[in-house]
């Protein structure tokens, strides 16, 4: 069994399509109408066959509540593997992300956490060399 | 200031303040995971929320919000007024 894909609820899937291409460097990989929607997915480009990520209508009634509750108390929903989490940091907020956690050290890693700007936070971390 | 000293008469809850003391403002999402890697300490993040909760009534912890997230921040007033009721220091002390 090997994980295909994993979802993230967005408000806004056009707006979300350009964050997590143009600003987080994501490709397209998916893109089919149904209906109103689109089956939305992103693809890292190191990682072209790797799993994909489903960027997913908000529109369920159950969704606010969930990620209110989560984006409150800073709780990231999706992990992204990066190089170097401070060169990140620079490159993002250049770029107007925020971050609810900054590049903390926590020992085998390093991690940050920013707000995808369509509702959710996404961690980053990269693992220290053994 | 019973209050002050009920918050303080607790290992994690301190902790809690070390931490913050050492990066001010954050969430409760990071307090657990610093509470976790540098202390090893694996209270639940429910723990964790109600030990804010206390710190936070004893006036140590003040909360804002930035954004959609909540940050948590150490306020030593509480602290300071202890000192003022008792100096630390006084005249005349050898």
């Amino acid at each position: 069994m090997r994980i295909r894909l994993t979802s993230i609820f967005v408000d806004d899937q056009r707006a979300a399509l350009a964050f997590y291409t143009d600003v987080l460097g994501f490709t397209k990989r998916h893109d089919i109408p149904l209906g109103d929607d689109a089956w939305l997915t992103v693809v890292s480009p190191e990682d072209p066959d790797g799993p994909e990520l489903l960027l997913e209508p908000a529109g369920h009634p159950a969704v606010k509540p969930y990620r209110d509750a989560l984006v409150e108390d800073g709780i990231p929903l999706v992990q992204f593997a990066v190089d170097d989490v401070a060169a990140e940091y620079e490159r993002l907020t250049a770029r107007g992300v925020t971050f609810t956690q900054p590049p903390t050290d926590i020992g085998n890693a390093v991690v940050a956490v920013l707000d995808d700007t369509c509702g959710n936070l996404v961690q980053i971390l990269a693992m220290k060399p053994a | 200031m019973a209050d002050v000293f009920h918050a303080l008469d607790d290992e994690t809850r301190r902790l809690v303040l070390d931490e913050l003391v050492a990066r001010d403002g954050q969430t409760l999402f990071e307090i657990c995971s610093m509470l976790v890697t540098r202390h090893g300490l694996s209270s639940s993040r429910q723990a964790i929320s109600q030990h804010l909760a206390v710190l936070e009534d004893a006036g140590l912890v003040v909360t804002e919000r930035r954004g959609r997230s909540k940050f948590h921040y150490f306020d030593g007033r509480p602290l300071a007024e202890i000192a003022q009721r008792w100096p630390t220091t006084r005249e005349g002390t050898p």
